[in-house]
């Protein structure tokens, strides 16, 4: 807490984000309970063993064994995900020296904590999958591992990071809420402390919007600015149409994914709609209609030539990114190397006394 | 390149009467780096009055391959349970 202008948290667990992922942990604790019958012998027959704790809902847990694809699988995932909250921790690092007030900055400051501490959760439980850290870095360095192409759009004004909580944080929620059920246990659990904290992502965003809209012209402005830059970009965030889409069977029937891209990217059009009229904002869709029949808002689809132009590397911020990355690595290895050189001789002492 | 840091499970008491409980890993090169980084990365939102670091290198885990053998013996003996006793009507504070 710094100061009494910070209202406490108004929210218990029940409704809304958070009344979703204590539903999820409810029920992973239900299914751990559940017996599973006459279950297959761990022993002579590990996959029927694998696909009956899977059928029954319950954890895959690092000691089990698993198919390899599906181990493969989970550490491009995992990996994918902890980089784009690593990378993440960028666009609105690029506004911290900048933010319009004291209280604004602290709070942008705890986000990018949080978002660093995201990705080391996430590095924590794809090394549970039997890859190290090292590696999951070298990866990520020399480009061989992917994160979130969101992360490659800049952020020109304050607004920015008011559309970053409320768009990008808000699409990256719909996703990840789904992952608490995620059939890998670390990964779930991962996930349900990371959900825990988004919520107060998105609302620090919302609330920037917020302020922004009902302030001047020139605010109001620059909030619908930004809003018409980060939309598009934000209903990519949910990956190619399920037509196009490479993993997703094989991940659904593992109950790694538990819902389509085209589904989740429904869900968010319908919740962004009615937060953007409170907020007294348009979203830059000229065709987005209630559709009474389908009971959802009808949409146009983003332009999925510029997301896969993206991924390849030719979007607006992707060299900067990883340079920025690549240096901040590169700067940090004197810690490292005192860090390791200290506890080396503190141990060396320790048996010098004991000795 | 340095060599990469040590393996370290955190475990937090979140509250006081309560067990530690695993929470995640984290690397560093010693003891007391892993304690602060696990209060940084794991209590950032007080969820914990103490902190254990346990050297992920020094904890001796049951397999799943040995799983039915290792557990086995506790499956024969449902005596162990309260409810395998049969209660006559009328007794009170049993």
């Amino acid at each position: 807490m710094y100061g009494n202008d910070f209202p406490a948290p108004d929210d218990a667990p029940g409704g809304g984000l958070l009344g979703e992922v204590a539903a999820a942990e409810a029920a992973l604790r239900e299914a751990a309970a559940r017996r599973r019958g006459r279950a297959p012998d761990p022993d002579t027959d590990l996959e029927a063993y694998f696909a009956d704790v899977i059928d029954a809902d319950q954890k895959i847990e690092p000691r089990d064994w698993m198919p390899e694809a599906y181990r493969k699988t989970l550490i491009r995932q995992i990996a994918q995900h902890a980089h784009s909250e690593i990378i993440g921790m960028q666009p609105e690092g690029n506004w911290i020296s900048r933010a319009p007030s004291l209280k604004r900055k602290a709070i942008l400051l705890a986000k990018v904590q949080d978002e660093a501490g995201h990705g080391l959760y996430l590095y924590a439980a794809a090394e549970t999958l039997g890859i190290s850290r090292d590696e999951l870095v070298r990866l990520l360095l020399d480009g061989r591992q992917k994160y979130s192409s969101i992360f490659n759009y800049p952020t020109l004004t304050w607004a920015d990071v008011g559309v970053i909580g409320w768009l990008v944080d808000g699409a990256a929620i719909v996703n990840q809420v789904p992952l608490c059920r995620c059939s890998y246990g670390p990964y779930a659990r991962a996930m349900i402390r990371v959900c825990k904290e988004e919520s107060f992502h998105q609302r620090q965003g919302y609330e920037i919007l917020h302020v922004l809209a009902h302030g001047t012209p020139d605010q109001k402005a620059m909030a619908q600015d930004a809003v018409d830059r980060w939309w598009y970009p934000s209903l990519a965030m949910f990956g190619p149409p399920d037509g196009d889409s490479t993993h997703s069977a094989q991940s659904m029937a593992w109950k790694i994914k538990r819902f389509s891209n085209d589904e989740l990217r429904q869900r968010f059009v319908d919740m962004c709609v009615q937060q953007a009229e409170i907020l007294g904002l348009t979203l830059p869709d000229p065709a987005l209609r209630w559709n009474d029949e389908r009971q959802a808002y009808d949409y146009t689809q983003p332009d999925y030539d510029e997301l896969m132009r993206v991924i390849k590397g030719q979007g607006p911020c992707n060299r900067q990114r990883m340079e920025h990355r690549r240096h901040a690595h590169a700067d940090g290895a004197w810690v490292r190397e005192a860090a390791t050189a200290y506890a080396a001789n503190q141990a060396e002492k320790k048996e010098k006394v004991a000795a | 390149m340095t060599e990469q840091s040590p393996l370290w499970e955190v475990f937090v008491r979140a509250r006081r009467g309560l067990a530690h409980t695993h929470v995640g890993s984290l690397h560093a090169p010693d003891a007391e780096l892993a304690l602060r980084n696990a209060r940084d990365l794991y209590t950032r939102r007080q969820e914990g009055v103490s902190i254990w670091v346990v050297s992920a290198g020094a904890i001796t885990a049951s397999s799943p391959d040995e799983k039915d053998a290792f557990f086995d013996p506790a499956a024969d003996k449902v005596y162990r349970h309260p409810t395998f006793y049969e209660v006559p009507d009328g007794v009170a504070h049993l």
